[in-house]
């Protein structure tokens, strides 16, 4: 009978030398989590972002309470680069249910227009900069508007680097040649960090216009 | 390719203690997407550059990670001499001026902290062991931790062309504190404080990528029957140590970034107003503080990325060599994991002297005493795996015991820092240089020696010369006591540590001329020495005495494998299942005075495997 223990406390006081414990760690199989090494990597990179995140926050607290910080608009054009990241994380989690149903053509198109929202959403985010830009608001002009420039290109960078995996897991629907469950868990991962792209922005804009 | 290994699967039918099971179905699913994908096949090298240079089998890495690491070390170990000769014999053998001594004393700091020690212990240790120790093929990801390799490499060049821009490498100190840093005045702060920064970026970039690959592959590759509890403490070590370096490197890139468009765009993120010659700068508005708060958020974890592998593999090589089950396994394992929980609550006593709240800092110095509870037990524990022990004082137990010492004393000075009202008047002299010498220069470097001794037969099937080993490890040891157990004293007298020239103080007694000098003398014998050692290794490679299969008779699975060195593939057709923990030296009733962990119970009837 295999004991089920569910949290780290259990498993770091585990007795490796007993023989009863021996006997049942005999048939570990090695793994530790019940989630793919794509999915795991996944997590960590999310993991790593958030703190990286939350640091670039950590300052932003810290500094604007701070007497020479000025508030700076927001154009609302943000508001609309905003609704398109939303769309397209609805999209991907809708693309995440075809493809669990194995519509892979409709699947396709859904990841082909989430591409194209994004790079929509890319060239929202530079006309914003040109708008605050013609209206003197300049990289260095202000500590908020530093932290504004900052935040918008640390973000798409990020986004940039979820098109790097959105190209190749459309590429491989298109090709059809992969496993079906690899493409459904690459549809499902990149969906993932789709959401989490969204849940970054939130915080970040939400941050900017209330302070 | 997978009819070769036909064990590489991963079976997933037995779940066991640790399989965390929070989502059943979806964790269902995820199950079954593992067994349905085949695990990615092997890449099998075809030509010269893809077997070594554009590598993925993570030895080959791994050695390239030590490679690289100990040949920019070698260029730190030069800096320093030069540090030394300036402060005993100033202008004797040449001038160098401030400038350049303060640029000796950055790029010394930063190459043998982040460069040298992070990445051997991880990149290099950790790339070469844990696929073996673990009973896995290759890393999880093995491409990306190819990738990680060449970003740590393009990272040291950056580094090194640092000291070929005009007006040289950054001269700020290690901690690059702004707004001095980036402050015209300061050596290197048009070019060099730019590439040290985009150096570190690059860093971190790429030891992300390899993390990712040691934390996964530790939690999911590992052989059947191997539990985390199972695990020697060596991967313990690294593991945690990866953790911690994953939640603590993005506050430098963090700051790195920040620094840099201070710098480059005029930005204030840290830069407070300033008047410079009569001018006021564009920059107002920042805190230096700030910065300090993120660096050592960043930096005192560090400490314990260094320190936390150097504890486990000292705990093997004390292991193997006493021929006994290291003293108190789970409360090793405990102690590693605590410290490493405990280091990201105590960054702020570096930074005493920067002023803050009181309370602050009766935090700090509270968390900071009580890291030393974990760090203690670990030394009782190892001291006590000694005791009893058929004891066999080879070249990697000599410098375990070495480091042992090294590492108590370097420990101990640290209580005394750790307390505000100590550390205030100790604050920027030599006895800090001492302490973290010692703690974390000296002790780590011992357990590296040690492990390189230990591990050479593995990497190259040859032992090192024995006799090389012995000079090597006195002179190192007592050589390195020689240097820094004497700067405790000029400490206590208030000798202020990053002074280029001590002139004529008259607090300063001519014997602390003399001790100078007496420590630059030790310094570069022991600099030299370590040319015997470069040479031994170098030469053992082909004259060096046969090692065969498991010569130190170690239970770990890295010393199980078909063929010695491990080839491509490190195990046979067949992965090694474990039947035990790393730890059953001398076991009553067993043949042989250690059972590997890849034998069965069957095959040693008679073995009554001991409690702890």
């Amino acid at each position: 009978m295999i004991k089920k223990e569910n949290n780290l406390f259990d498993l770091l006081s585990e007795k490796p030398w007993e023989q009863k414990q021996s006997a049942q760690d005999n048939l570990h199989s090695g793994r530790t989590i019940n989630l793919t090494k794509a999915h795991l990597g996944l997590r960590g990179i999310i993991t790593v972002s958030i703190i990286f995140f939350s640091l670039f926050i950590v300052t932003y607290a810290d500094r604007m309470l701070l007497h020479d910080w000025q508030k700076m608009p927001e154009p609302k054009l943000l508001w609309f680069n905003t609704f398109v990241l939303f769309i397209s994380s609805v999209l991907f989690h809708w693309a995440k249910n075809k493809s669990d149903n194995q519509k892979f053509k409709e699947v396709k198109n859904l990841l082909l227009l989430i591409g194209f929202l994004a790079i929509i959403f890319f060239i929202g985010q530079l006309i914003a900069w040109k708008q605050l830009v013609e209206q003197g608001y300049f990289f260095n002009s202000n500590i908020a508007n530093s932290y504004f420039y900052l935040f918008t290109t640390l973000h798409v960078l990020h986004l940039f680097g979820g098109l790097f995996f959105l190209k190749r897991i459309t590429q491989k629907i298109f090709d059809r040649n992969s496993k079906l469950l690899a493409m459904q868990s690459g549809v499902k991962l990149c969906g993932i960090y789709w959401h989490f792209l969204f849940l970054v922005w939130l915080v970040l804009f939400g941050l900017m216009i209330n302070s | 390719m997978s009819e070769d290994f036909p064990g590489r699967k991963f079976g997933i039918e037995t779940k066991s203690s640790e399989v965390f099971n929070g989502e059943s179905t979806s964790s269902q699913k995820e199950e079954l997407i593992e067994a349905e994908i085949p695990e990615q096949d092997l890449y099998h090298p075809k030509n010269f550059i893809t077997k070594w240079i554009f590598c993925q089998d993570a030895k080959v890495i791994g050695i390239q990670y030590s490679i690289t690491a100990i040949s920019i070390g070698l260029v730190a170990l030069v800096l320093s001499w030069l540090m030394r000769l300036q402060l005993a014999f100033p202008d004797v053998f040449f001038s160098m001026g401030p400038a350049a001594y303060y640029q000796f004393v950055t790029m010394h700091g930063m190459i043998m902290v982040v460069y040298l020690l992070t990445a051997l212990f991880l990149g290099g240790f950790g790339n070469f062991l844990i696929p073996l120790m673990v009973g896995s093929r290759d890393m999880v990801f093995p491409y990306l931790n190819m990738l990680s390799f060449w970003m740590y490499f393009i990272a040291v060049l950056v580094l090194v062309s640092s000291f070929f821009v005009p007006g040289g490498p950054t001269g700020a100190g290690w901690t690059l504190y702004p707004p001095q840093a980036i402050t015209s005045g300061t050596p290197g702060s048009e070019g060099g404080i730019i590439l040290m920064l985009v150096s570190l970026s690059l860093f971190v970039i790429g030891f992300t990528m390899g993390g990712l690959n040691y934390i996964i592959t530790i939690l999911q590759a590992r052989t059947r029957g191997m539990t985390l509890m199972r695990m020697p403490l060596t991967i313990w070590g690294i593991f945690t140590a990866t953790i911690l370096a994953m939640l603590a490197f993005p506050a430098l890139i963090v700051s790195c970034i920040m620094m840099t468009l201070d710098s480059l765009l005029g930005t204030s993120f840290f830069m407070p107003a300033m008047v410079q010659m009569g001018e006021h700068l564009k920059y107002g508005g920042g805190s230096p503080i700030l910065f300090q708060h993120l660096f050592w958020f960043f930096g005192h974890p560090e400490v314990y990325i260094v320190a936390l592998p150097a504890f486990g593999i000292v705990s093997d090589l004390i292991s193997v060599n006493a021929r006994k089950n290291i003293f108190g396994y789970r409360m090793m394992v405990w102690a590693i994991v605590i410290i490493g929980a405990l280091s990201f609550f105590v960054w702020a006593h570096h930074m005493y002297v920067s002023g803050m709240n009181p309370w602050f800092g009766f935090f700090f110095a509270t968390t900071t005493l009580i890291i030393a509870v974990p760090t203690a037990i670990k030394v009782y524990n190892w001291v006590l795996t000694l005791w009893r022990g058929n004891i066999r004082l080879n070249i990697p137990m000599l410098f375990s015991l070495g480091f042992i010492i090294t590492f108590v004393n370097g420990g101990i000075t640290g209580l005394f820092l750790g307390n505000v009202i100590v550390d205030v008047p100790l604050s920027d002299t030599y006895f800090v240089v001492a302490h973290f010498h010692m703690v974390m220069g000296i002790a780590p470097i011992l357990v590296i020696f040690g492990a390189i001794y230990h591990w050479y037969p593995l990497v190259t099937g040859k032992f090192l010369n024995e006799g090389m080993g012995k000079f090597h490890f006195w002179v190192t040891f007592l050589g390195s006591y020689s240097i820094y157990f004497p700067m405790h004293y000029l400490g206590f007298i208030g000798v202020p540590r990053r002074y280029y020239e001590m002139y004529n103080s008259p607090y300063i007694p001519t014997s602390a001329v003399g001790l100078n000098e007496f420590i630059t003398i030790a310094a570069l014998i022991v600099g030299f020495a370590q040319l015997v050692f470069l040479y031994n290794i170098v030469s053992s490679i082909r004259l060096g005495k046969v090692a065969g299969r498991n010569p130190w008779q170690a239970c770990s699975l890295e010393w199980q494998t078909e063929h010695v060195p491990p080839q491509h593939g490190n195990f046979g057709k067949n992965l090694p299942t474990v039947y035990r923990w790393a730890y059953d030296y001398s076991v009553p009733g067993a043949k042989e005075d250690y059972i590997p962990q890849n034998v069965p119970p069957s095959a040693v009837l008679g073995a009554k495997v001991e409690k702890t």
